[in-house]
């Protein structure tokens, strides 16, 4: 749109917007940081389910959470990076920080998070690492040297030793998952001059959207390679984890809406700009895609799921297509906030609007090319380590 | 009067001699860079010349007088031609207000307001109860949002109040643009980092005036320090005048004020 084109715009409806506001800066790839996050901190409390809580049901995937979370994990910074401005600074934010920013901490809760992941992997997987070290030769056994760490002790007593570090960091991993992600909230809800972000419940909301995605995303993957590989699938544990699923759903949706319902009955002079935002612009993307379609049905199947005694096929069919329902409804969530945050214009008279391209430097294909990149990497992953115990040698020597 | 002819003939020599010696005299002068002293612009903010510390102990203030912003735009092309800012990002810019008499609010910015406003609006349905012009720029807050969310400290206040910006360190991560309640920042498409208003601080450091407070013809743009009891923003400041600050609310108490602000300016 032109510059010219902008008066003549606001002229014609009556809706003025700051001439600076016309421009979406956070845009597709600000969407995907706070996606990538919490698929990341949601597989990570899959995992912990087994690993601290106990849910025995969870043990097929309790491992592959942990794979499926450090791949997504590793991509958490790509989006941000193609979204700066200069982005060989990217340093400076945690060499030089300004420690009254919000957005400072991300590369220490991010680093910190990274190591506490890779440490528990490499002790979850040491006995493995081990034994597929014995069985292979060159390139890889070198790297599974690496892995092993220099220790190939897989003696009863180490073992016992391993088995408490992982659950120390198991534990220690959920509050830093909680964090991770509620600090992503944070980066939005701390900022006072948006009505639609500045909420003390947005840490709150991205935290369960982020359990609830991490879970759906598990369900899918484990759905499909299952399916693709051939292999027989845990429908029991698929009926856990859509138990699980359907729990942080009823909260994530009830708080997101109670979230709305607030500001509707505050009736601040905030509510006057959101109003118009949530009835115009949004309409369609909230109201219609990720209220209706993608909550309120995904909201009573996962409860036809949970509560009734279905037979295994009918789980086995429904569990992954309700879970890309929820993908798709934390996916417009974060659309819905991050870019709908940005379309009032602080001008509180009117709304700008955004149409991502396909080919531009943070379009839908860059878009893209992030979200399939987790996948690959995952891939390359299960070629080094078993996502599965039937295929681990550690396992099956021990069983 | 001096017969040219005459004064050729009487020595040719000496005289191509004085008109080439004329020549490259002058030219020289265009070539040689004058001394800065050369042309002494006078001092426009008394004692700045003679600061000599980094931070200077004054108190600046901006005020803007609604009722005397007649929508020239004059400050707008002051501003860009200063700045040479990319099309389509303003530093400053003027908006239109128009309220007719079933109080409904109109409000445009045109190009921010860098045409001037020559036409009137067509598009009112009733009577015209009131008009004027807000002009916008840099709050300069005590405490600005864009400073706090900054996370390489790019984005600084001088102790003299001044809000800047320091391109060689910012990341254009665009924080600070969706801090700011005041939407005066974009990111610069030429240097990929923030940029926004600096009240003209190289000019002031210098004595000078902001370069939208030089050329405004209806003197509706005032800047001073408050510290200076003879200053006119010190008198505006602190005589019962209408004086208020845009979205006191957000608690980031502006240094910029407006002389008989309305209650529709947002």
């Amino acid at each position: 749109m032109s510059v010219a084109a902008h008066g003549e715009t606001a002229a014609a409806v009556a809706n003025y917007i700051f001439p600076n506001d016309l421009h979406v800066h956070w845009s597709l790839m600000i969407v995907l940081y706070p996606y990538i996050t919490g698929i990341v901190a949601g597989a990570f409390i899959v995992s912990s389910l087994y690993h601290v809580f106990h849910i025995k049901e969870l043990k097929p995937i309790a491992r592959f959470s942990l794979l499926f979370a450090l791949a997504f994990l590793i991509c958490a910074t790509w989006p941000l990076l193609n979204h700066l401005g200069h982005p060989e600074r990217a340093m400076s934010m945690m060499l030089t920080p300004n420690p009254t920013s919000a957005m400072a901490g991300f590369g220490y809760i991010y680093s910190a998070y990274m190591i506490v992941l890779l440490l528990e992997i490499l002790f979850l997987y040491r006995p493995t690492v081990v034994a597929l070290k014995k069985q292979t030769s060159g390139f890889m056994r070198t790297l599974y040297g690496i892995l092993s760490v220099g220790s190939d002790n897989v003696s009863e007593k180490a073992l016992r030793l391993d088995h408490k570090i992982i659950s120390f960091l198991a534990a220690i991993g959920i509050p830093m998952a909680c964090v991770l992600h509620g600090y992503v909230g944070f980066i939005f809800g701390g900022i006072k001059a948006n009505p639609l972000w500045a909420t003390p419940l947005m840490p709150l909301i991205f935290l369960l959207s982020a359990c609830v995605s991490g879970i759906a995303g598990i369900i899918v993957a484990y759905t499909l390679i299952m399916k693709f590989t051939g292999q027989p699938l845990d429908v029991n544990c698929i009926r856990t984890c859509v138990k699980f699923l359907w729990g942080f759903f009823i909260l994530d949706f009830v708080f997101e809406m109670l979230e709305l319902f607030s500001h509707f009955y505050m009736a601040t002079h905030h509510w006057h700009t959101l109003e118009a935002l949530y009835s115009g612009p949004l309409y369609v993307s909230f109201w219609v895609l990720q209220v209706g379609v993608f909550s309120v049905i995904p909201f009573f199947l996962l409860m036809a799921l949970s509560l009734v005694n279905w037979n295994d096929k009918v789980i086995a069919f429904f569990a992954p297509i309700v879970s890309v329902m929820i993908l798709c409804q934390v996916l417009l969530m974060r659309w819905n906030v991050v870019v709908g945050g940005q379309l009032m214009s602080k001008s509180e008279r009117g709304a700008t609007t955004f149409h991502p391209q396909w080919l531009e430097k943070e379009g839908i294909l860059p878009a893209i090319i992030i979200m399939v990149a987790p996948i690959v990497i995952l891939w390359i992953i299960g070629k080094i380590l078993p996502f599965w115990q039937k295929d681990d040698p550690a396992a099956q020597q021990a069983g | 009067m001096i017969d040219i002819k005459k004064e050729i003939q009487k020595d040719r020599r000496a005289f191509i001699k004085n008109v080439l010696g004329g020549t490259i005299a002058g030219s020289l002068l265009l070539v040689i860079p004058a001394g800065s002293n050369a042309v002494e612009i006078p001092e426009q903010l008394p004692g700045m010349r003679d600061e000599d510390s980094v931070f200077t102990k004054k108190n600046f203030v901006f005020i803007v007088d609604v009722t005397a912003c007649i929508g020239c735009g004059s400050c707008c092309v002051a501003d860009k031609n200063e700045y040479n800012v990319p099309d389509g990002n303003y530093r400053t810019w003027v908006e239109r207000y128009i309220i007719d008499d079933h109080d409904e609010v109109y409000v445009d910015s045109p190009n921010g307001g860098l045409d001037g406003y020559t036409e009137p609006r067509t598009d009112i349905p009733f009577p015209v109860r009131d008009t004027f012009f807000v002009p916008k720029l840099c709050n300069m807050c005590e405490k600005p949002s864009c400073v706090q969310v900054c996370p390489v400290g790019a984005t600084y206040k001088t102790e003299d109040g001044f809000i800047l910006i320091d391109k060689d360190r910012c990341v254009g991560c665009g924080y600070c643009i969706q801090a700011c309640p005041y939407s005066v920042r974009y990111l610069n498409p030429v240097t990929r980092t923030a940029d926004k208003c600096t009240w003209c601080y190289h000019r002031v450091r210098k004595g000078l005036l902001p370069a939208c407070v030089n050329v405004c013809p209806v003197h509706a743009r005032k800047f001073g320090d408050l510290n200076d009891k003879k200053s006119e923003v010190y008198k505006l400041l602190r005589e019962p005048h209408v004086i208020s600050v845009l979205k006191p609310g957000m608690g980031n108490k502006p240094a910029l004020h407006y002389l008989g602000l309305r209650r529709e300016v947002v």
